[in-house]
């Protein structure tokens, strides 16, 4: 993992964006996946905090994640809300990143029969905002074929 | 520390759980007070109950917030101070705590704790959008990840890490309607088959329809009082020796494990101690089976059995109704029903009719000490208490 550097100049999000979640959101949008590491306990958080909670720091770096980890456990939802319904029978998974940070969301283009724990997933990223509120982008897994 | 009786139940009551049609949330609660005042014809609720904390969920099901003061009136408690308590499905078990707390503060001798829920006015996918509230918002439900989903997600890890079946989570659901049939306020009263559990549609895979506990209307109270001055009003008061609760993550996968909820096994811990004793001193027990699977880890995670060990105990029926350690012998959340916010006080209803032998077809004879476990969303609140009959 690499410490994140931001252009100041170019068009794309600045290192001294607030730690919010929103911030993690808008970064999706640049197709990136952004975690946050205290300054001074060196622990990570996916999503971002105002105060480290290991030692009640508010300093942090941003750190930009490489997005591949191992599918720790999954479901496959029929039955949902009025907003998901439509997309059911849906799967989601709670991956386990490299960098040690769980993150939940929707598997796509998978076979349920063909889903296993252990299994190497890559987060994608898809930048079409939506329009009910939160206007924020979104992220999803699918197979890393490159590590299977 | 030694063994105190911290605050004593000296009634109680409890609606009948079910769809109670064209009846809203305070007439519900009203069923439960009357039956908690008949019971106890010495008590002047007017005069002696001193304030109320109330467990309630969600505003959105009746569009009516501000539970509290609604209830006391309704229950002719007014002017008494009432306070409305959310902690999702641990909401009254939390305010069974807090009751017990206002007690022990010395601030009061005599307070009502209770819980209500009305449900079935409102369609499954609406239930389950209210529901999913109180789970983590910007990741979970953002991901359309829903309370089936949760603990779906438990499931699997549970079956992956240790092997657990989904036949064993269906032969909880099984032992719950065989207990549920035998209450006569249970949501369903009806005994069901593996067959039929197995083969229901499945909501989030590997949990099916008859996995899931049921959508009901329904309140619940007791009456507790210092235990200084429980037998002015009863002959058979229950103590509360141990009190636990204890905070998680609100997102599930926020947290180190999937497969236990660090919270019930924290105020587990601290509800035995409390109460100096251990899992094997109980005689019967209540938990929070919003869904099989959540059974059979609440069995490690009270320490009936090692972790991952939960399905073995229900195979050997350890937790039947004639089994070693019954467990939810009420029906459970699964066949007695889950108006959410009334679950956690209907739970401690329930050992409390246990340990004062009027349990009928489902007692469970002798029983001298039981512990009830309510359980607030995917595990971000939970609380345990532990009753001792006096
Ligand atoms: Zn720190």
């Amino acid at each position: 993992m690499r410490r994140y550097t931001f252009l100041r100049g170019d068009n794309n999000m600045l290192e001294d964006s607030p730690f919010t979640i929103e911030s993690f959101y808008k970064f999706l949008g640049e197709r990136k996946l952004m975690a946050t590491k205290c300054c001074k306990c060196e622990t990570l958080f996916l999503p971002p905090r105002p105060m480290c909670t290991k030692c009640l720091s508010t300093n942090f770096n941003w750190v930009k994640l490489e997005g591949k980890g191992e599918l720790i456990s999954y479901t496959v939802i029929h039955f949902s809300t009025e907003q998901f319904q439509s997309k059911t029978p849906y799967i989601i998974g709670i991956v386990k990143l490299n960098a040690g940070l769980n993150l939940p969301g929707i598997i796509r283009d998978m076979n349920p029969k063909q889903i296993r724990v252990g299994m190497n997933l890559l987060v994608d990223f898809d930048t079409s905002i939506p329009l009910q509120w939160p206007q924020w982008p979104r992220y999803f897994f699918k197979l890393d074929t490159l590590s299977s | 520390m030694t063994q105190k009786n911290l605050v004593s139940i000296i009634s109680s009551g409890l609606s009948k759980f079910g769809r109670l049609e064209g009846k809203c949330s305070r007439e519900i609660f009203v069923e439960a007070a009357k039956e908690a005042f008949e019971k106890c014809p010495n008590l002047d609720p007017v005069k002696d109950i001193e304030a109320l904390f109330i467990g309630h969920m969600g505003e959105s099901f009746e569009h009516q917030g501000h539970t509290g003061p609604i209830l006391a009136d309704w229950a002719g408690l007014l002017p008494r101070p009432a306070i409305r308590i959310e902690s999702a499905c641990a909401s009254s078990g939390v305010a069974l705590r807090m009751g017990i707390m206002a007690i022990l503060s010395g601030m009061y001798n005599i307070v009502m704790v209770g819980g209500v829920e009305k449900m079935t006015h409102r369609t499954t996918m609406d239930v389950t959008e209210f529901l999913t509230m109180a789970s983590d918002f910007p990741f979970e439900q953002w991901n359309g990840i829903t309370f089936p989903g949760l603990y779906a997600l438990m499931a699997t890890a549970h079956m992956h890490k240790y092997g657990t079946t989904e036949e064993q989570m269906a032969r909880v659901a099984v032992k719950n309607h065989h207990n549920g049939a035998l209450n006569p306020k249970a949501h369903i009263q009806k005994e069901i088959t593996l067959e039929k559990v197995m083969s229901s549609r499945v909501i989030a895979w590997p949990l099916k329809l008859y996995d899931c506990s049921l959508i009901s209307d329904g309140a619940s109270c007791l009456i507790l009082t210092n235990p200084n001055i429980a037998k002015t009003f009863t002959d058979i008061p229950v103590h509360i020796i141990g009190t636990g609760q204890a905070s998680d993550t609100i997102g599930l996968y926020e947290r180190d494990e999937l497969t236990t909820l660090k919270a019930g096994r924290l105020a587990g811990r601290e509800a035995y101690k409390m109460a100096q004793v251990t899992p094997k001193d109980l005689d019967i027990i209540e938990v929070h089976d919003c869904f099989t699977i959540a059974e059979i880890i609440a069995y490690e995670d009270l320490g009936l059995c090692k972790p991952g060990k939960g399905g073995n105990l229900i195979d050997q029926n350890v937790t039947n109704l004639n089994g070693e350690i019954p467990v939810n012998t009420s029906g459970g959340l699964k066949a007695k029903g889950h108006p959410v916010g009334a679950t956690g006080t209907a739970q401690a209803y329930e050992i409390y009719l246990q340990l004062i032998g009027q349990a009928e077809k489902r007692q469970v004879s002798g029983a001298e000490i039981g512990l009830s476990y309510n359980v607030g969303g995917s595990g971000a609140s939970a609380t345990v208490h532990i009753f001792k009959r006096g």
